[in-house]
């Protein structure tokens, strides 16, 4: 029988179904980190059991870990805290552990893909629900509660039914000024942040097969923000080329057996999806949010939409506007921004830091505006500092922060005041998502630069 | 983690007639700090519930006397966002035992059903119904049998019946976890991971 990509990888790795019930399925890779895990390792203890498989499980610290002196004791009591655990328990279960400072510490997704922990064909969870990331490389990927890490830790499984299956085909050339991030929010923005609940997507077409990996994992992480349990996109040449000869991707003759494997990894020609969504690539223009849900997003130069152009509730859109002090129809171009974030696990990677380098090169940061540039790991930091970037930045009045999370989910200091208006290139624009009353208006690395240099929400295309 | 038996759970209810709300909302992520499971009820929906010098807001539900109950009724996709299964902890610890709603985002549904909450979801009508019957009488009470399945609005005696697989239904019955349930077939996961390629 014809199946799908999905279908591939989840039916090969259930041991078993049970009837009107959930599948018992195999974890392959588990990465942690301290704000989800205590719980769960608390749970092992009083069931007085171990971890099962203790190499396929990773442990990094970034959710609440600063972004300045890293170097330096943990200042919050509550933080510090949580990271010691996080250290006790993967040393006391022979865990391998990232933490502050490691060379291989950064954000739980950014890290996976970068030391080729994140393979095709393997089933990822994590405790953080962008785990959907990994799905770029043709994994299935997810995000699980913290009862599920504590089964995962204790018996490498996780009992869960098998979501349905969506295909969204993007063919098309993209314009200028319009990124993977601009890609994402387009579709969420038509789906809602409901519209694909219960779904786990398949991404195709040739906007993504064209896409770098840094890409697809952007448009992968985006998935859980319209409701999907994951997204994935088959892994092609650009797939092994990326992981290949990476720490923990197979050698030699394993490779080669793997990639045998691997080029298995597509939906066959007349497998069936659930629902197919088709979009036309050619339409996309960059993206900016103005409410505070991802769905509520629009190409940066129309006006904001009315409440009964919405199918929601009008009273809850309506609500959402007020929070963010905008009205029905203004134009977001040209509105007043007080910070900028680049970083997390969306827009945390090379590529990113890459793409707002080229808006600022040369010019200055807007006085009124607080930028912070927080790169996704180590790693990324590394490379912002040997291409060269670094000294752009700074020539432009730009500094750079130390790995983590950050004002994604502000959980340490890096907070967006109460009122203020912050283009962020993470992941949610909630209700005090980046800090109690922020303002979070969700955009690519590109907006977010013309952001910083302007003060104001500016179209990138017009500033190169 | 262990929790009480779920049968037939008879309580006047909470109304939040809002959609999309998110678990950022339901605890912010400031509140995410411990390393033990206790407490997170204080901070359930903190900052719709008090405002910034920690004062109570009155036109919160949660702080009107009014409105008390061991059911939840949420707007449409309720849960949507974050994982943070401390958002389901914290329903769990303010003593709610159900949430009700027309849709709920996966991962907080999963997540409920794994502590013990159990979600139900209605038809857009019958939601309607329950809102409007709670705003005429705020005593009326909610009759929710797990066993049949069904949810019944005593004032009006109008019911639904809701779904939920019967796995999860016999954990919920039984307060079981699927640990348990995993620790019994050890051995088959252990034998399938010596076949797996990764
Ligand atoms: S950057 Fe944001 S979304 Fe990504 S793992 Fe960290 S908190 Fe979660």
């Amino acid at each position: 029988m014809s199946k799908t990509l999905f279908d591939k990888v989840w039916d090969s790795h259930v041991i078993h179904r049970i009837k009107n019930g959930p599948d018992v399925l195999f974890i392959d890779r588990h990465m942690v980190h301290e704000v989800t895990s205590p719980v769960a390792f608390l749970g092992l203890k009083n069931r007085n059991i171990s971890v099962l498989f203790p190499e396929k499980t990773f442990a990094t610290a970034d959710h609440n870990t600063p972004t300045k002196n890293q170097h330096l004791p943990v200042k919050d009591p509550l933080s510090a805290n949580q990271l010691k655990a996080l250290e006790e328990n993967s040393k006391l279960h022979g865990i391998s552990y990232w933490g502050l400072g490691h060379e291989k510490n950064g954000i739980v997704h950014v890290v996976g893909p970068e030391y080729g922990i994140t393979q095709p064909g393997a089933t990822i969870v994590c405790g953080d629900s962008h785990t959907s990331t990994h799905g770029a490389f043709g994994a299935i990927a997810f995000g699980i509660g913290t009862s599920e890490v504590e089964m995962v830790l204790s018996a490498q499984c996780i009992m869960q039914p098998k979501a349905k299956r969506m295909r969204i085909t993007i063919d098309g050339k993209l314009s200028k000024g319009v990124t993977p991030k601009d890609v994402a929010l387009f579709i969420i923005s038509k789906l809602t942040t409901s519209g694909a609940t219960g779904y786990f997507v398949e991404y195709a077409g040739n906007v993504f097969t064209e896409m770098s990996m840094e890409g697809r994992m952007t448009v992968c992480n985006l998935s859980i923000e319209m409701g999907a349990r994951g997204g994935m996109i088959a892994p092609d040449q650009k797939t092994f080329e990326y992981i290949k000869d990476r720490e923990f991707t197979p050698k030699g003759d394993d490779w080669s057996k793997a990639m045998k494997y691997w080029s298995t990894l597509k939906s066959d020609e007349d497998a069936l999806f659930d629902k197919e969504l088709v979009f036309d690539g050619n339409k996309i223009q960059p993206m900016i949010t103005y409410g505070t849900n991802p769905g509520m997003g629009m190409s940066i130069s129309n006006g904001i939409p009315s409440a009964e152009s919405q199918d929601g509730g009008i009273k809850t859109y309506l609500k959402s506007l007020e929070y963010m002090n905008y009205n029905e129809g203004e134009s977001m171009l040209g509105k007043k921004i007080d910070f900028v974030f680049l970083g997390s696990c969306t827009n945390g990677r090379i590529e990113d830091f890459r793409a707002f380098t080229e808006i600022v090169k040369g010019k200055k940061k807007a006085a009124n505006v607080t930028a912070w540039l927080v790169p996704g790991s180590h790693k990324v930091e590394k490379a912002i500092r040997e291409e060269g970037l670094l000294k752009i930045l700074e020539e432009a009045g730009f500094e750079l922060r130390e790995p983590g999370c950050s004002a994604c989910l502000a959980m340490n200091d890096d907070k967006i005041p109460a009122g203020k208006y912050a283009v962020s290139t993470s992941n949610r624009n909630f209700e005090g998502r980046q800090g109690p009353g922020s303002r979070t208006l969700l955009a690519s690395p590109l907006v977010a630069a013309a952001a910083a240099l302007t003060g104001t929400v500016t179209d990138p295309r017009t500033l190169y | 983690m262990a929790y009480d038996k779920f049968k037939i759970l008879e309580s006047t209810a909470v109304p939040l007639p809002i959609e999309n709300i998110d678990t950022d909302q339901i605890i912010p992520a400031r509140f995410l700090k411990a390393t033990e499971r206790v407490g997170f009820g204080d901070n359930l929906f903190r900052d719709w519930r008090y405002n910034s010098n920690n004062n109570p807001k009155k036109d919160f539900v949660l702080n009107n006397p009014n409105y008390v109950g061991k059911i939840l009724v949420g707007g449409k996709n309720f849960g949507s966002g974050s994982s943070r299964e401390h958002a389901a902890w914290a329903i769990y610890d303010y003593g709610f035992r159900c949430v009700v709603s027309s849709f709920f985002a996966d991962i907080f549904r999963n997540n409920c059903l794994n502590i013990g909450v159990l979600p139900v979801q209605v038809s857009p009508r019958f939601l309607e119904d329950i809102f409007n019957t709670i705003y005429k009488n705020p005593k009326t009470k909610l009759n929710v049998d797990l066993n049949k399945q069904i949810i019944k609005i005593l004032e009006n005696g109008n019911s639904e019946s809701f779904e939920i697989n019967e796995y999860k239904k016999g954990n919920m019955l039984n307060g079981y976890d699927d640990i348990d349930y995993l620790m019994n077939m050890k051995d088959s996961i252990k034998e399938f991971a010596k076949k797996t390629p990764l």
